[in-house]
């Protein structure tokens, strides 16, 4: 009877983390803003809770009305969405320019050099010609800005096409980088922060496509009209030199 | 481990199983006992979730969720703030999602109650309510114990329909199996490994359940 009375109060005085801010952040930010929000909470003493996932998923979801205090998005089209829409009370700020790299497992392939980083996707559609499949792993283009950028990228090469029975597409950035570093896979086009990632540089091996081969990748934040003042200065810190020089670290560029 | 996952995981099976047993026993008992117009098309929508795909229940879930639907909006009217991306929305889901095994092993228990047995009840005096509580509950008891046990872990391990109208969020949606998902996510495998180790501990200690409890109602009919 005693242990029922404790898991009714148990039951009740539930929702026990309510109050810290939810943060929805681009899969491209894992990491980074793992460290940014950890300082942060370091400093301040306010926890956050962050969600990570595709920017396109949380465009929607914001816009059905989850709870999110602060949207760091991957692109700035989808904080546009949701200002033109009504959604957010105003445009928001970019806080960092991603970059689109090519990733492969290490020590299985040749590296391509950086004049020709698309070498590994060429090779394994040569490849697919001698009857072996070697996958090339990207993320939706549909709702993830990354694979957008890498479709970009593939059909001004001229190999999207002939890419595709070799393509995989992850959810998100975060599950196409897994993708790529997998045993059938010869590499992926995704975001240059997941690879420089100190849990996953050892990992990977890794080359820079070029910042003009596709639509820039500014990635632009925005409170939401449920932001509370935790997430304001969470927004302001973001903004600060120190947050900056972790978004560096990570190879994003914040001039 | 994910304790806020965890603990969000436990407290939503353990209001699913709370809103599903009353619902259980009431249902079971008359699918079992009586027989009206559209029974079959009512089992049939009570299984329904066994195998459509959770996606599919997912997805008409968030729209019913939302502002501009009935259910949706009949929710704000009621208490202020929306079903979608909360804790009640998954709540609702989760009920609804567990209906066949709620409602499932509690029919097939009072199935096995002999009709005559309940006569012979009544006509010794006994009011319906009596002969539920002192006769029938008696016998269909692991009936109910298994359907608790189904829904308990099958809540714990809800994926496609938590993810679609819960939005993972820490805290309120996020429960251990979509925890998991995000933890393969983030390249955490340690993490991923504890939490699934746990899940499988839970759910075959539940099945365990489920299969003793079935035996022992086999030997005691002899």
């Amino acid at each position: 009877m005693r242990l029922l009375l404790l898991l009714c109060g148990w039951l009740l005085s539930a929702p026990v983390m309510a109050g810290a801010p939810i943060v929805a952040a681009a899969s491209s930010l894992q990491f980074a803003l793992e460290e940014a929000a950890q300082q942060f909470t370091q400093q301040t003493g306010q926890a956050l809770r962050l969600n990570f996932g595709s920017s396109g998923n949380f465009r929607r979801q914001i816009a059905q009305g989850a709870p999110f205090e602060l949207f760091l998005s991957a692109n700035e089209g989808y904080v546009q969405g949701l200002y033109d829409e009504g959604h957010v009370d105003d445009a928001g700020v970019i806080y960092a320019r991603g970059r689109l790299a090519w990733v492969q497992p290490v020590g299985r392939y040749d590296q391509p050099d950086e004049q020709t980083p698309l070498a590994g996707v060429e090779e394994a559609i040569a490849a697919l010609e001698e009857g072996q499949r070697l996958r090339i792993a990207i993320a939706s283009p549909e709702h993830a800005p990354y694979g957008v950028a890498a479709q970009e990228v593939l059909q001004k090469a001229g190999l999207w096409e002939t890419s595709e029975p070799l393509r995989v597409q992850g959810e998100n950035v975060s599950q196409a980088m897994q993708f790529a570093l997998s045993d059938e896979a010869r590499g992926g086009l995704v975001a240059y922060s997941l690879a420089v990632a100190p849990a996953l540089s050892g990992r990977s091996e890794t080359v820079l496509i070029p910042e003009t081969w596709h639509t820039p990748l500014r990635q632009r934040m925005v409170l939401t009209p449920q932001a509370t003042r935790a997430a304001h200065a969470f927004y302001e810190w973001l903004q600060q030199p120190e947050a900056k020089a972790i978004f560096d670290t990570y190879g994003f560029s914040t001039d | 481990m994910d304790w806020s996952a965890l603990s969000v995981s436990l407290r939503l099976a353990a209001f699913t199983c709370l809103f599903l047993l009353p619902l259980g026993i009431w249902w079971g008992r008359r699918l079992a006992t009586t027989s009206f117009r559209g029974k079959g098309l009512c089992e049939a929508l009570i299984a329904l979730p066994l195998v459509l795909p959770p996606t599919v229940l997912g997805f008409y879930l968030l729209q019913q969720f939302g502002r501009d639907a009935p259910l949706g909006s009949a929710w704000a009217a009621l208490t202020g703030g929306g079903l979608n991306f909360t804790f009640s929305g998954i709540l609702l889901a989760s009920v609804i999602a567990n209906l066949p095994f709620a409602i499932q092993p509690v029919q097939r228990a009072f199935e096995h109650v002999p009709a005559n047995l309940r006569e012979a009840a009544w006509c010794s005096g006994l009011s319906p309510w009596q002969t539920l509580w002192r006769i029938e509950l008696p016998l269909v008891w692991p009936g109910i114990l298994s359907a608790a046990a189904l829904t308990f872990a099958h809540t714990l391990g809800e994926f496609g329909v938590i993810l679609l109208v819960g939005g993972a969020i820490d805290g309120e949606t996020r429960t251990l199996s979509i925890a998991i998902y995000d933890r393969v996510q983030a390249f955490d495998e340690q993490g991923a490994a504890n939490m699934s180790a746990l899940l499988l501990v839970t759910s075959l200690a539940t099945l365990g359940l489920v299969y003793g409890l079935a035996g022992k109602r086999r030997w005691s009919r002899g």
